[in-house]
């Protein structure tokens, strides 16, 4: 299939977008110790993902929705994922009184 | 089936010969006794008798067959043997069962059911109330059954099994009064002692059979007189060893020593012991191997009928001094057995087996008679009994008929049958045996009246009121005397009966003629001389035990000083045996306990230990260190591992993450740089 050298430069800079958009997320995972903060960070991963999606299915397939359809479950996954996350983080919050992950070892051997 | 007649109608006549029907199916002699075993013990104890009718009712068929077969071979002779092939060693020894229909085997079978049926009638009166009455009767089937399994046999193998089953059933009523310690040390007696001789017919019999290559008598006989080289080679040693198995069953000396304790069994044992079975198995197997002693190992001949001698006379010298009633008839029968011995063992074939007939008949009666006593009288001993003949009619008329043909009074049975033995000794050159044979006339004429004064002469010195025994019993007696007095009649020397002949002709009706001498006439002289001798005996024992009976048996007139107590210790005979198992049976148990300790214990030991050592090995050293090794050393390395790796397990989600993303980015790397 014969590419459009304008929407290949277009897609481009979307990747960039999400490539940036992922690594702050991966930083925000690695690095932040509220546990609030880490699910947001992997909120920001996953939509950096979807910009990827939709970036290539409007760059690559002409006229099936495949990426947008794949983006939108991503976001119904996500926003169900962030209900448990949000849920869990409360609970751990009110038997703990702290929400850092650092002190949620738990589950260590 | 396998039938096979090869035996001869006449002496000096080998052909075949029809069997017929009572021939072909004789075989139904040798199974009823044992049907009648097995019905006993199913059923004896429901019945009125309590199983003496199965065991009468197997005799009487025995006897219809063996009547018909003894016509037969009164009119017309004729043998056969029937045998059915059972199994064999590799492809030369055949054993085979079957039945041997000739002159010999129609004699015994005769014999035993004639007899057997008598006395098992006599047992079922007599027995009326004992104890373990049914087991008694199927006892007593098992002992006339092995008996007629022995005589029928046409070969060693089914002779061995009836003889060993003729032991067992001994055995079994010797000791049927068994809570007397006394009784089962009898039948301990009686069975060790015909063990020991037993070796020897089992061993005789291997060799004899080994060399002649067949258990057949029949072969035996074939090879015995075509002086087979290979038979001839082991017939002395095979024919020594056969004979003392024939000692043991015979009560020969010094085999004897069972026979007098056998009497601790009921006395219808006691008569069919003495008279028919058991201890004519002896007698029986000299004649059916005779060919052997004949032909083959005549050297030994000397030394059997020296046995004879000794037994017949030496051992009826002990029935003078006897009290029980019981053991003057079991001594007199040692000493006939004697009689019989030195005959077949001197060449008379014909002699020693009419000897054999004649007397199972009125030594059968004179037990019968003994028991019917002692059922009166309730004690064995002569001194309680005393004047029975007024109380005992039948009973003192028929033992005297016995008694008389017994000591050899002319015209009854006995005087025939010893006769003929005196004059085969004297054919035959044996002149010392001679006289010892008529001493030993003289002497049983002496203890035969002797026991009948004190028994049934004088008064009555026991307690209670003795009487006549039923019907029952003296059906029987009555029954054997006519026999005890008249069978002699049939083998009166140089006399045949018209259409019939005599028994030396019935008898001869055998495979090969055995060249035994038969006396054309009566040799009145030798007649004479045994007359004499047993007229003497009875004249003397008169004198001495009749006057005054009464007072015999407490000053008893052969109190011989030296003597008396010699035989009434029986010549010390159970002592020196008992004195030679307790001499011997210290060092020999001592013997067998070092070798059981140092050489039996030293070799289970050395193997036990040797497999000790093999199991440490394999324990300590294969099972514990290498197997076990392996797995503990996986283990230890497994637990390692894991104590280990599980320092990875933080629970610091970000640690996880980390790894994650550390590892996706290596992926990265990965895919591009192979890009």
């Amino acid at each position: 299939m014969p590419y459009d050298v304008g929407s290949l430069m277009l897609l481009n800079q979307f990747l960039v977008l999400g490539a940036a958009l992922f690594s702050i997320g991966v930083y925000g995972l690695l690095v932040r110790r509220n546990a609030v903060l880490v699910l947001l960070s992997v909120e920001l991963m996953l939509n950096a993902v979807n910009i990827n999606l939709i970036a290539f299915e409007s760059a690559l397939v002409t006229n099936a929705a495949v990426g947008q359809v794949f983006s939108i479950f991503v976001i119904t996954v996500a926003a169900a994922e962030v209900g448990f996350g949000l849920a869990i983080i409360l609970m751990i919050f009110r038997n703990r009184r702290s929400a850092n992950v650092d002190e949620l070892d738990l589950m260590r051997w | 089936m396998v039938s096979s007649y090869v035996l001869a109608a006449e002496e000096g006549v080998a052909g075949l010969v029809e069997g017929g029907f009572w021939a072909d199916t004789a075989g139904i002699m040798l199974i009823t006794p044992f049907i009648a075993f097995l019905a006993i013990i199913a059923l004896g104890k429901r019945m009125k008798y309590e199983g003496g009718e199965f065991a009468v009712a197997s005799m009487a068929v025995n006897l219809v067959w063996a009547t018909a077969l003894f016509i037969q071979n009164m009119t017309e002779g004729g043998s056969s043997e029937v045998t059915f092939p059972i199994g064999g060693i590799g492809s030369g020894l055949q054993f085979e069962l079957g039945w041997m229909v000739d002159g010999l085997s129609i004699m015994m079978y005769f014999l035993v059911s004639f007899v057997g049926l008598l006395v098992f009638i006599y047992a079922v009166g007599y027995m009326h109330g004992d104890i373990r009455v049914t087991w008694f009767f199927a006892a007593f089937s098992l002992f006339a059954g092995s008996m007629l399994l022995l005589v029928g046999a046409p070969n060693l193998v089914q002779l061995i099994i009836g003889w060993e089953g003729v032991g067992l059933a001994s055995y079994l009523l010797i000791g049927h009064y068994w809570e007397d310690q006394e009784n089962v040390n009898a039948g301990n007696k009686a069975f060790l002692v015909n063990k020991v001789a037993d070796v020897g017919l089992v061993l005789g019999a291997i060799i004899v059979a080994m060399a002649v290559g067949d258990f057949g008598f029949v072969e035996l006989s074939e090879a015995s007189f075509a002086q087979d080289p290979t038979l001839s080679a082991v017939a002395v040693v095979g024919g020594l060893l056969l004979f003392l198995g024939a000692m043991g069953k015979s009560a020969q000396f010094p085999f004897h020593i069972w026979l007098p304790d056998a009497m601790a069994g009921p006395t219808p044992v006691s008569a069919l012991m003495h008279a028919a079975t058991m201890v004519t198995a002896g007698i029986y197997l000299m004649a059916r191997t005779f060919p052997l002693y004949q032909n083959l190992a005549s050297e030994i001949r000397p030394w059997m009928i020296a046995v004879g001698a000794i037994t017949l006379f030496v051992i009826g010298l002990l029935a003078l001094v006897a009290d029980d009633l019981k053991q003057v008839l079991a001594y007199s029968t040692v000493s006939q057995l004697g009689y019989m011995m030195t005959a077949v063992a001197a060449g008379g074939y014909t002699a020693g087996l009419f000897h054999l007939f004649t007397h199972a008949f009125f030594k059968g009666l004179l037990f019968l008679g003994a028991g019917s006593v002692i059922h009166a009288v309730h004690s064995n001993n002569m001194s309680d009994m005393g004047g029975l003949r007024k109380y005992m009619p039948r009973t003192y008329t028929t033992f005297v008929i016995a008694s008389l043909s017994l000591a050899g009074i002319i015209p009854l049975a006995g005087f025939w049958s010893k006769d003929e033995i005196l004059a085969t000794l004297d054919h035959e050159g044996y002149m010392v045996v001679f006289w010892i044979a008529v001493a030993g006339a003289f002497v049983t004429a002496l203890y035969m009246t002797r026991a009948v004064a004190l028994t049934f002469h004088g008064t009555y010195r026991g307690e209670g009121h003795p009487h006549e025994s039923p019907l029952s019993m003296t059906g029987p007696l009555i029954a054997l005397a006519v026999p005890s007095a008249l069978v002699g009649f049939l083998n009166v020397p140089g006399v045949e009966i018209p259409g019939i002949g005599n028994f030396t002709e019935w008898l001869a009706v055998r495979v090969i003629p055995m060249g035994d001498n038969h006396p054309e006439g009566i040799a009145w002289n030798l007649a004479i001389i045994g007359l004499i001798a047993a007229g003497a005996g009875i004249v003397l024992g008169w004198a001495l035990f009749a006057r005054d009976a009464e007072t015999q048996v407490a000053r008893d007139r052969l109190e011989v000083p030296r003597l008396y107590p010699l035989f009434r210790r029986k010549y010390y005979m159970d002592d020196l045996a008992l004195g030679i198992v307790d001499a011997t049976r210290g060092p020999l148990a001592r013997m067998i306990d070092w070798t059981n300790t140092y050489v039996i214990d030293g070799v289970v030991n050395a193997t036990g230990g040797m497999g000790l050592a093999l199991g440490r090995f394999v324990y300590g050293g294969l099972d514990q260190r290498g197997v076990d090794g392996v797995f503990n050393g996986l283990s230890v390395l497994i637990d390692g591992l894991g104590s280990g790796m599980r320092r990875l397990q933080t629970g610091r989600v970000q640690q996880y993450a980390t790894a994650f993303v550390s590892g996706a980015l290596v992926l990265v790397i990965v895919l591009m740089v192979l890009r």
